[in-house]
């Protein structure tokens, strides 16, 4: 049982949480406690016959709520929360020290305060959180570079790879946000040349010399948007070509790497994989280098032109491709 | 999750109150008389049946961390008696300031969707209960600066579980590159996530060693082992340090590349720039031109498959000079494409793969 999804647990904060909000809008609080607001206000009536022994009107839990208001006037031995359980104290404490190890975060400074008190206030259901770690694999430069962009809405100029087509490109952006997605960190912003919103990999950046901040005030046009994330940051577009692959067993790991859409066990471990590209020049590398571990199933065209580049790249090294096999081609 | 009757939570929220009120320890009989919800009964089997509801509920309070004190007032009498003190209940009051409450906040919705989305959550609400102003205005420091981390790998609640508890557990796992799957019975040291994917490091029984292993490699369900508590974890751990460690130095060897201009760039940026090598084999040497578009360039590895597989990926824009065991595997594995294992297969299906 977690303190998370207990009722009792939730009962427990409601009570000092509405002290320390009076007057709150019951949607209001129902939000904060990912409730409905009518079982929030089953929870009010439970706790409105709640109280110490005797039952007399002075001895139960005394709260009111007019209109839509809540107010506590008397909260009996409930005034204040209890303790962080091993499972909150590790959330947040795992999180914060997460958080703790980036380099150039604004806040940074309130944020090793808060943590220090915070561990001296968990004591020892905070000793599990050392076993618990987030390492967000900062690119600390560069992440230092665009973190000053977003702050001070400064434009920068970006020298960045784009991995898909093997192309090294320079644009402008004005910063709207950085984030962290599976493990990734992100730049976004209006891209100038792509006149679009754009998430840049902070890994893709070349390095710290392939950022500089520049002395020009960012304004993304009004119509910029964030882009969703919450379905994950790739999203096949209708034009994007579908590519089933059936991976060998030594090649399973793709569909841990890749972003794939589909995903079916086949005999002796193999796996089919279904993936959506824009650009299918890094599909060649990918299906290249997976060598005899990786069959094609469509489109056909992709296992020809794998051939092609595997012959041309035998023939610089003065070799001849093996004969026989690859007579489909022609 | 179990749902618990309206009835019970009313009879627990009761005692709870009940227990934080008194000074004196009081015993299972007073509660019976005192608590609303409880009836004491008079026949031995009402009694029996009161008891055991109290044994039940003294436990779900245990459970959900609130700390019940035993002890008895009297000395004429060794009956045990429970209350609880209040400033073993209460979280301390941790007076935050409005930014470093922001900050927690910030931290708190790190989670995303994991199993630890919830218990953060909660805790800010408890804080927030604690008097501190988390959630309000505060953010505008850390504006424009969202991390999230998943957990979608099944394995990462037991996992999770296994490691609050340290508790053993067994799983059927694939190793990289592996078709078979093989059960693992590991002591559990810590949950990592690392380049945005979750690992267990532990103690291998098995093997008698410490391994690392990525949840999503986890084949089949988790069994927790053996009782909490007992697994011991070195004082010295590492965590990181064991799954981030990816190559012991004297593996690590260097390779000289030859990389068509204007392409090859995430290849690049972990080179430099070199020269011809001196001890080019000679039979390459006689065969091999290096073309006047390429450049010249060295970089370390150590996993001489995986770095073969990132070359073939260049075709004909990446070639290897040296070592010859480098060049030998890419070439091998460029045969491997050349020779059409894609439309081999379709006329002869290997039966039950490979």
């Amino acid at each position: 049982m977690s303190a998370a999804t207990d009722r009792l647990s939730r009962l427990l904060a409601l009570v000092p949480w509405l002290r320390a909000h009076p007057g709150i809008p019951l949607p209001a609080a129902a939000e904060a406690f990912g409730v409905t607001p009518r079982q929030l206000r089953d929870d009010l009536d439970l706790l409105f016959v709640c109280g110490l022994p005797g039952g007399a009107p002075g001895d139960l839990i005394d709260l009111s709520y007019s209109g839509d208001r809540i107010t506590v006037a008397d909260p009996q031995t409930l005034d204040r929360p209890l303790r962080l359980s091993v499972d909150e104290a590790t959330a947040l404490v795992v999180a914060a020290r997460a958080l703790a190890d980036v380099p150039g975060l604004a806040g940074r400074e309130a944020l090793d305060r808060a943590l220090e008190k915070l561990e001296k206030a968990v004591g020892a259901a905070g000793s599990v959180a050392g076993q618990v770690r987030v390492s967000l694999d900062t690119h600390a430069e560069v992440l230092a570079a665009v973190q000053r962009a977003v702050r001070e809405r400064l434009r920068v100029h970006l020298r960045y790879l784009v991995w898909s087509r093997d192309e090294l490109t320079e644009r402008d952006v004005d910063p709207m946000r950085v984030l962290v997605r599976e493990g990734n960190w992100y730049l976004e912003g209006w891209c100038h040349r792509a006149e679009a919103v754009r998430l840049f990999r902070l890994d893709r950046i070349d390095g710290p010399g392939g950022v500089e901040v520049l002395d020009i005030p960012a304004a993304p046009p009004p119509g910029a948007v964030s882009r969703d994330t919450s379905e994950g940051i790739y999203r096949p577009g209708p034009a994007d070509v579908r590519v089933v692959l059936e991976l060998a067993s030594p090649a399973r790991w793709v569909a841990d790497y890749y972003p794939v859409t589909g995903v079916r066990e086949l005999p002796g471990g193999r796996l089919e994989v279904i993936l959506h590209a824009r650009e299918t020049s890094w599909l060649h590398r990918l299906v290249l280098g997976l060598g005899a571990d990786v069959r094609v199933v469509e489109p056909l065209g992709l296992a020809a032109q794998v051939h092609a580049l595997a012959r041309q790249a035998l023939a610089a090294y003065g070799l001849d491709a093996p004969s026989g096999g690859a007579g489909d081609e022609r | 999750m179990c749902q618990v009757s309206r009835r019970r939570v009313e009879r627990l929220l009761n005692l709870t109150m009940c227990l934080m009120a008194t000074s004196r320890f009081l015993t299972v009989s007073q509660l019976g008389e005192l608590v609303d919800g409880y009836e004491p009964g008079v026949t031995e089997e009402e009694q029996e049946a009161f008891r055991r509801m109290f044994e039940r509920d003294k436990a779900y309070l245990r459970e959900i961390g609130i700390p019940l004190e035993t002890g008895t007032d009297s000395v004429f009498s060794d009956e045990v008696g429970y209350r609880i003190r209040r400033g073993d209940y209460a979280l301390p009051d941790i007076a935050l300031a409005p930014d470093e409450a922001a900050a927690l906040a910030l931290a708190g919705s790190l989670w995303s969707t994991t199993a630890l989305a919830g218990p953060a959550a909660s805790a800010l609400r408890k804080l927030a209960a604690g008097g501190a102003a988390v959630g309000d205005d505060g953010l505008g420091a850390l504006d424009g600066f969202e991390p999230r981390v998943d957990a979608t790998e099944p394995a990462f609640e037991p996992c999770l579980a296994a490691v609050q508890a340290g508790r053993a557990i067994r799983f059927p796992y694939r190793k990289v590159g592996e078709t078979a799957v093989a059960e693992r019975h590991v002591e559990p040291w810590g949950v990592l996530s690392w380049r945005g994917r979750w690992y267990l490091a532990g103690h291998d029984v098995v093997r008698g060693a410490p391994r690392v292993f990525r949840l999503s490699r986890f084949a089949g369900p988790v069994r927790a082992v053996g009782s909490g508590g007992a697994v011991r974890v070195p004082p010295d751990v590492d965590l990181h340090a064991m799954v981030s460690t990816q190559a012991p130095p004297d593996r690590v060897r260097t390779a000289t590349l030859a990389v068509r201009r204007g392409t090859g760039h995430a290849l690049r940026r972990g080179a430099r720039p070199a020269c011809l090598p001196s001890d080019l084999p000679s039979d390459l040497g006689r065969r091999l031109v290096v073309p006047t578009d390429m450049d010249l360039v060295e970089m370390e590895f150590a996993d001489t498959e995986g770095f073969a597989r990132w070359i073939v990926g260049s075709g004909p824009d990446v070639i290897v000079l040296g070592p010859s065991e480098l060049r030998a595997a890419v070439v091998a594995r460029l045969r491997a494409a050349a020779a059409g294992t894609a439309g081999a297969r379709e006329t002869a299906p290997v039966p039950g793969g490979r």
